[in-house]
């Protein structure tokens, strides 16, 4: 008993499971949270910009709880908040963008990364096109695909292309001869040398391409959003931004961060389980 | 390798792509002066490559280029200063790391570019929005890097200062911070490159500033040739930039 009262405070953390890490890592959180909520309190900023937490939470309840769209489904309607419709439309926006510009990267990173010819005749424009600003070609993909979520499309296809074409490329210049050999002794044709050799052997230097370009493309379609639409996640922050609505942009902000880190450490994940 | 073979090793495949690439050019001006593609769409490319030098003179696209060049100077800086800062604090204070360093990791991987209307809202529509949102967006990279390239100094150079007896700050200068300068470029180097691709968007996307204010008000006037070859200047820079890092970067490290 008298021991049990001899706890020291190190120890008792240790007994509530939380390492030295932990209370560092709540302690950095509570003063950063404690910092902005002093902030928003005093009003050293204005508290439209710097609202405080207790808004951000209640905006952020309203944004994934405050059901205010209509929606139809197998003849029934229902009504769900605006924030999953947005969150689709930007979802499937950059799905069909990573789709399209995934298996067009792979196609040609398999082919220059086959081919040493091609490799060095092509891949350079590639690798120095990579790094450009993709935004600044927005103008170019409205006037090709409209305004509509094609144009969104193709600035996700657009930005996830050059990563993935690089990742492919070189992965494919990392197989093993020996699986190769494996492949042509027993005559397998071009396309089943891809499904078989290539794609198995390509798999984690390709999955972390997507990994690079899902980010990418994320982000293209988003600021694309910004830029010129009526719908989607990039459209929410800067509408909340053009109505002055402060703690609604925060909102949006903080779930959009958390699914992207989200998606990008499952995917991660994905790489190193094999 | 005799000259002509090397010719027909590395130069040949070299003019192979150039020639494709004007092929291509070529086929598009033929298809848009037969209207079989819409040129209210695509410019002749010949018409692009001549609105080059009115885009030039008449867009002032020096002083833009001087802009945002100062403004990814600003932001470079700043990375470098705060970015490596930090690396080495984190690998000075061993707990900070392990309770911060999976945050920095993640907010890499997340689109911060997107809170540059928050940005808009605290600096205004300004120069200073272009180069913070730069600088948050890349300083990440630069923070990894730096830890990566302290955490990996070799254990025998360690040993050596310690052999000579080295004190703390001494072993920092003389032998880790050297040892990791190479790490550390790569990571200034990619901040560099973010930072470089975030101001020209969004100048783009707030219309203010150098080259991708360019870019959007040529747009926006709908001057098809001069948009694209704004566009082409963008580019031009960008790959400058890159190949100039990439050098300085392999000069650094001359065994990469």
């Amino acid at each position: 008993m008298a021991q049990t009262g001899q706890l020291t405070g190190a120890s008792r953390t240790a007994r509530m499971g939380l390492s030295p890490v932990t209370v560092l890592r709540i302690a950095i959180l509570v003063v950063l949270l404690g910092t902005w909520e002093a902030v928003a309190r005093s009003g050293i900023l204005l508290r439209e910009v710097v609202p405080s937490l207790v808004t951000v939470a209640y905006a952020l309840v309203d944004l994934l709880g405050d059901a205010d769209l209509k929606v139809s489904l197998l003849g029934h309607d229902f009504m769900i908040p605006a924030f999953y419709w947005h969150l689709y439309v930007t979802v499937s926006e950059v799905a069909v963008g990573l789709a399209i510009g995934g298996i067009a990267g792979l196609a040609v990173g398999i082919a220059l990364g086959a081919n040493p010819f091609l490799s060095q005749a092509f891949e350079r424009f590639l690798y120095y096109l990579g790094p450009t600003p993709k935004i600044v070609f927005f103008p170019v993909m409205i006037m090709w695909f409209g305004v509509g979520p094609e144009s969104k499309i193709a600035m996700g296809t657009l930005s996830c292309f050059f990563p993935i074409v690089l990742s492919a490329a070189a992965a494919m210049r990392q197989i093993e001869n020996v699986l190769i050999r494996v492949g042509q002794s027993f005559r397998l044709s071009t396309s089943q040398m891809v499904t078989k050799i290539y794609l198995p052997a390509m798999r984690e230097p390709i999955i972390n391409g997507v990994r690079i370009g899902m980010g990418v493309a994320l982000i293209g379609t988003l600021l694309a959003e910004t830029k010129l639409s009526n719908k989607g996640i990039g459209f929410m922050i800067i509408d909340a931004y053009n109505s002055f609505d402060m703690p609604r942009m925060y909102a949006v902000l903080i779930v959009l961060f958390v699914i992207a880190i989200a998606a990008n450490t499952l995917v991660g994940r994905a790489s190193r389980t094999n | 390798m005799s000259a002509p073979a090397r010719f027909l090793r590395q130069g040949v495949p070299i003019v192979f792509g150039i020639t494709c690439l004007l092929a291509v050019l070529a086929v598009i001006e033929v298809l848009v002066r037969f209207s079989i593609i819409n040129p209210f769409i695509v410019p002749l490319p010949s018409d692009v490559v001549l609105s080059f030098r009115r885009v030039i003179l008449e867009e002032h696209i020096v002083p833009r280029f001087l802009l945002t060049c100062s403004e990814a100077l600003t932001a470079s800086v700043m990375l470098s200063v705060v970015g490596i800062s930090l690396g080495v604090l984190l690998h000075r204070k061993k707990i900070v790391r392990l309770a911060v360093e999976t945050w920095v990791a993640a907010l890499a991987s997340a689109p911060l570019v997107l809170v540059y209307p928050l940005f808009l809202v605290l600096f205004g529509r300004s120069a200073w929005t272009i180069i913070m949102i730069a600088f948050v967006s890349a300083l990440p990279p630069v923070i990894l890097k730096t830890l990566e390239g302290l955490t990996g100094a070799r254990p025998v150079l360690i040993n050596v200062g310690r052999s000579f007896k080295l004190t703390p700050s001494q072993l920092y200068w003389k032998i880790l911070f050297p040892a990791a300068l190479p790490n550390i470029f790569v990571g200034v180097r990619l901040g560099m490159i973010f930072a470089l691709i975030n101001i020209v968007g969004v100048e783009f996307l707030i219309n203010f500033g150098g080259l991708g204010q360019l870019v959007n008000e040529l747009a926006e006037r709908y001057d098809l040739p001069g948009t694209y070859a704004a566009i082409c200047f963008v580019i031009l820079v960008s790959v400058l930039f890159f190949i100039g890092t990439e050098r300085i970067e392999r000069w650094l490290r001359p065994g990469s």
